[in-house]
């Protein structure tokens, strides 16, 4: 299925963009997470979290919705 | 008051509203960026007590965002430079400034004496040592974080609702995320999340709308566009708070020895020839105790002053709540300096005490 996905903050930085649209055939956000590493090796070492439709999920969560956000936590202030 | 009229006829806020307002304590942890804002707002809509803490001094790079400071604050520290500022916005409320840093030694007992926190520090150990002394404290925590053109607001640790550990459990490295002086702000955004942050505050005293538990709202200057993601609790990660609780109040001590703390009142000391009270605040809280037999050593620097106290004498140490006296008896005891106690009042009872006895002797 074509998943869009959504990058927060200095994710976007080591993708190159916001936001794109890819086609996976995987089952896991786990899954997901391993094709995004294989596009993008900058991101193994960032620390961020997923939400798939607006909620914020575990890697072994299935993927059940096209929706999908990176977000890496913030320090400024 | 004329002051507050646009919010009194508002029938959602109306005279009870404003005197919630009053009554309410606010604790801002860092006054840049973030801070700023929301003091400005805070103090202008009439919240009673304000604290603001901050140990960084006002740069002239800061001036781009930090809306509370001009060019003769350049210098200064930012929560006594941010105090002066807001005095003269509104001279009806108490502001009390800490130029000091957030720490595992002074956090639990600031945070007991404010019933909001405001997160808006520049660094993950503020914010993970925020978080787990607002857990183990019970106290709502608006938090705002900002990365160069987006912005994270939330309010942790309301009404059982998530933490920050429920979004984010581990604290990153600490070169893993740059902040503001690394990457760039605009200087609008912190403006922004900060005015949301005063907000979330605002609606948490007053009760009106929803407040923004449970959900971490996420805003873009640049789209315009706000993307708000749903966080449930944990109760995992915050019960691993609570059980590192020991290891928190012995971080708090700085010392893994048990010390049985004598604690008495002043009138059990009152009349003793030898008597010493040591103030152990820092030089700038209130109310002062003038008394001759006052000396005024703030815990941080009591090792560094130790030749100033008597070693013969009675020493009765006190501070605002009794609690940071405990602390100065445990530091002096491991210092090997005997005869200590710990006042079982505040500042403010210790000037009760003190002017009663006055009276008493002169009315005599």
């Amino acid at each position: 299925m074509e998943l869009k996905i959504k990058y927060f903050g200095l994710l976007a930085e080591v993708t190159g963009c916001e936001e794109e649209s890819i086609f996976f055939s995987g089952n896991s956000i786990s899954e997901l997470l391993e094709t995004l590493y294989t596009s993008y090796s900058g991101l193994k070492d960032k620390d961020f979290q997923v939400a798939q439709n607006m909620e914020l999920v575990s890697p072994e969560d299935k993927i059940t919705n096209t929706n999908i956000v990176l977000l890496p936590p913030f320090a400024g202030g | 008051m004329d002051r507050y009229n646009r919010h009194i006829i508002l029938s959602e806020i109306g005279p009870k509203g404003q005197e919630k307002l009053a009554a309410a304590r606010v604790l801002v942890v860092g006054a840049g960026g973030l801070g700023c804002p929301v003091l400005q707002y805070l103090a202008a809509a009439g919240v009673g007590t304000i604290g603001i803490i901050d140990n960084d001094v006002v740069e002239e790079s800061n001036l781009q965002r930090q809306i509370l400071f001009g060019s003769a604050s350049l210098g200064q520290n930012k929560a006594v430079a941010a105090k002066d500022r807001l005095n003269d916005l509104n001279n009806t409320i108490q502001i009390n400034a800490y130029p000091e840093k957030l720490t595992f030694h002074n956090a639990m007992e600031l945070f007991r004496e404010y019933d909001i926190i405001v997160d808006g520090t520049d660094n993950f150990e503020a914010r993970y040592l925020i978080n787990d002394a607002s857990v183990l404290s019970n106290k709502p925590v608006v938090f705002g974080a900002i990365h160069k053109f987006q912005g994270q607001v939330s309010v942790f640790n309301y009404n059982n609702g998530p933490t920050y550990r429920c979004v984010f459990p581990n604290k990153p490295g600490k070169h893993s995320v740059p902040n503001c002086s690394e990457v760039g702000v605009l200087g609008v955004l912190p403006g922004i999340i900060g005015t949301l942050l005063a907000n979330e505050v605002l609606k948490v005293i007053l009760g009106l709308g929803k407040v923004l538990s449970g959900k971490l709202l996420c805003y873009d200057a640049l789209s315009s566009q706000v993307t708000t993601i749903n966080v449930k609790r944990k109760e995992v990660k915050i019960q691993k708070v609570l059980q590192d609780k020991k290891i928190f109040q012995k971080r708090i001590l700085g010392t893994t020895r048990k010390v049985d703390f004598t604690e008495v009142s002043l009138k059990e000391v009152m009349e003793k020839q030898d008597l010493q009270l040591i103030d152990v605040r820092e030089l700038h809280e209130q109310p002062k105790v003038d008394d001759h037999r006052v000396l005024r050593i703030p815990l941080s620097r009591i090792e560094q002053h130790l030749d100033e106290i008597s070693d013969r004498k009675i020493k009765a140490i006190f501070c605002q709540s009794g609690i940071r006296s405990k602390q100065a008896v445990s530091v002096l005891h491991n210092l090997q300096v005997n005869n200590c106690f710990s006042l079982k009042e505040g500042a403010s009872e210790i000037n009760r005490v003190i002017k009663e006895s006055f009276n008493r002797v002169t009315n005599e």
